[in-house]
């Protein structure tokens, strides 16, 4: 669906070239939701924006659904745009219009709608978002959340294909984060819509992105899907992210467990095998001892997964580890 | 009370008042028009070409920035007596409220253009990033977008502008402009009565006083922020 072919991009800021996207390859499929994770300055706002042209690629191909969108001229360029919804961390919308004005603003832009026509798809944008009741307040009397409900209608209201969120839940709260992203994951699910999304936070990548990429200094350095590079990161700055988002402290992480017994592994589940009771048939079979050193149970999307460190004491230890590598388990012998 | 305001002022002649008031009303009134006319496109233009912005164009901005610059540096009774030969080609006389309002359009209108231009510049530039992601041309960002955005403050513009407008009517009055400053000079300066020209003060203070309240009303209710 969207395609990169080397593109590449340079700022020149006083005579020099500042290269703020290393030539990048990048294939982004149908009705996926992907996630680019980076610190400020990594690239990854000018990557997204090279997705709708608002950056212009200093070199390169990208084609969306076939469409050689560099190539396109300014007439040609608009239209395309119409079908590319946008959201923003500051939601931008236009404060001297009403919330109903502000989702039709994209419409009347388009011309393509009569004034009636423009009217109910309006109220069946705000009904999905739940603002029906909102219609004629301005932006300044909503609340953070609300407002980029209006921002998610306003950028639904052309039926794009596209939806690209630059920061989308960087300015609210965890618990409006949460609900916006359960819309997004709603709307990627109800609409079938390609959903590329930018974030410095992993939570976010977490509850709702298929694939990730990880950006650092202008180029991907990690890319998979997101149990994948969550569970086994490998590049320093996605181990960064993934300690942030699991709360872990330097200190804790630095640990070896000097003061501990015996063989230390860690185990990390995915899907059905979260639930199983692994540990306890594992410990009667070998009669080996464990004790959790540290441990977290979660989702990522839709998927749960737990990971555990373990010393293991006692018993058949070789047995009991070949146990856990027999079953659907992932497996790390940390001493 | 009859008798005892012709006591306090003995010269002050009513009706001439009363017309003098009128032509200064409808100085400012054309006047405020005309620059709202010409200075409006104009600061749209300065905005759009200006360094970082949509149309970034050095030379025309440089070259549009100079005149303005020009312009807005020629202290306004200069600007007067420069003016008077164009004046006559325009209006056909450099006398009354018709020969007055070409100066003080060409004196507003650079003012002006740079207060919108200010104007625009406040607009959130996520908005115009909002607005040309949606694939809107320059033209539908500045008619739907800008314009709508910097409403309360090209309101604010509006009535600074009206306000300078009306001591430039004053001083207008020297080249025979009429209106209630060409009464302050020809009564109160030159014929040396001073109850003329304290009357023309208190109403040019009233007329700026009203034109400042009523402009300040617009943008409180224009602000949607």
């Amino acid at each position: 669906m969207i395609n990169f072919h080397q593109v590449h991009k340079a700022y020149r800021v006083s005579g020099q070239d500042i290269p703020a996207l290393r030539p990048t390859d990048l294939q982004i499929g149908r009705g996926e939701v992907f996630g680019i994770i980076g610190h400020s300055g990594a690239g990854k706002s000018t990557l997204l924006r090279l997705i709708n042209r608002l950056e212009t690629p200093s070199g390169g191909r990208i084609e969306i659904d076939g469409e050689e969108v560099t190539a396109l001229d300014a007439a040609g360029l608009r239209r395309f745009r119409q079908r590319v919804g946008m959201i923003f961390q500051h939601f931008n919308l236009l404060s001297s219009k009403t919330v109903a004005d502000n989702v039709a603003l994209p419409l009347k832009l388009a011309g393509e709608l009569s004034r009636s026509a423009i009217n109910t798809r309006v109220a069946e944008l705000l009904a999905r978002v739940g603002l029906q009741d909102h219609a004629n307040k301005y932006p300044a009397q909503l609340s953070g959340g609300q407002k980029q409900r209006v921002g998610i209608a306003r950028a639904l209201a052309t039926e794009p294909k596209i939806l690209l969120c630059d920061e989308a839940t960087s300015a609210l709260d965890p618990q409006t984060t949460a609900s916006v992203l359960q819309l997004l994951a709603e709307i990627n699910r109800e609409l079938g819509l390609t959903i590329v999304l930018i974030t410095h936070e992993m939570d976010v990548i977490r509850r709702v992105c298929d694939r990730v990429a990880v950006m650092d200094a202008g180029s991907i350095v990690e890319l998979g899907p997101v149990a994948q590079v969550f569970l086994h990161p490998q590049h320093a700055t996605t181990k960064r992210f993934v300690q942030e988002a699991e709360q872990v402290d330097e200190n804790e992480q630095h640990d070896d467990f000097a003061h501990v017994q015996g063989r230390i592994l860690r185990l990390t589940f995915q899907g059905e095998a979260t639930y199983a009771p692994l540990l306890g048939s594992v410990a009667r079979e070998t009669g080996v001892d464990y004790s959790i050193l540290a441990g977290r149970i979660d989702r990522i999307k839709d998927t749960p997964y737990g990971q555990l460190t373990l010393a293991l004491t006692g018993g058949d230890l070789d047995a009991a580890q070949a146990r856990f590598a027999a079953a659907d388990v992932h497996l790390e012998v940390l001493r | 009370m009859d008798a005892l305001l012709t006591r306090l002022l003995p010269n002050v002649d009513w009706a001439e008042i009363g017309y003098a008031s009128l032509d200064t009303l409808s100085m400012l009134g054309g006047s405020l028009l005309f620059t709202v006319i010409l200075g409006l496109p104009l600061g749209v233009l300065l905005f759009l070409t200006g360094p970082r912005q949509m149309f970034e164009q050095k030379a025309l901005y440089g070259g549009l920035s100079l005149l303005v610059n020009i312009l807005r540096s020629v202290p306004f009774v200069i600007l007067l007596i420069l003016m008077i030969p164009f004046t006559v080609l325009v209006t056909g006389t450099s006398l009354g409220v018709a020969g007055a309002i070409p100066p003080l359009v060409v004196g507003a209108t650079p003012f002006f253009a740079r207060l919108v231009e200010t104007a625009l510049r406040e607009v959130d530039r996520g908005i115009i990033e909002a607005t040309q992601a949606m694939g809107a041309s320059t033209r539908q960002i500045v008619f739907n977008a800008l314009l709508p955005e910097a409403l309360p403050g090209i309101f604010a513009a509006v009535t600074v502008t009206a306000i300078t407008l009306v001591s430039y009517t004053a001083m207008s009055g020297l080249i025979g402009g009429g209106g209630l400053g060409d009464l302050a000079v020809r009564y109160g300066y030159q014929r040396y009565q001073p109850d003329v020209m304290a009357v023309t003060v208190i109403l040019l203070l009233v007329l700026v006083q009203i034109l400042q309240s009523v402009g300040d009303r617009l943008v409180v209710h224009f602000s949607r922020k």
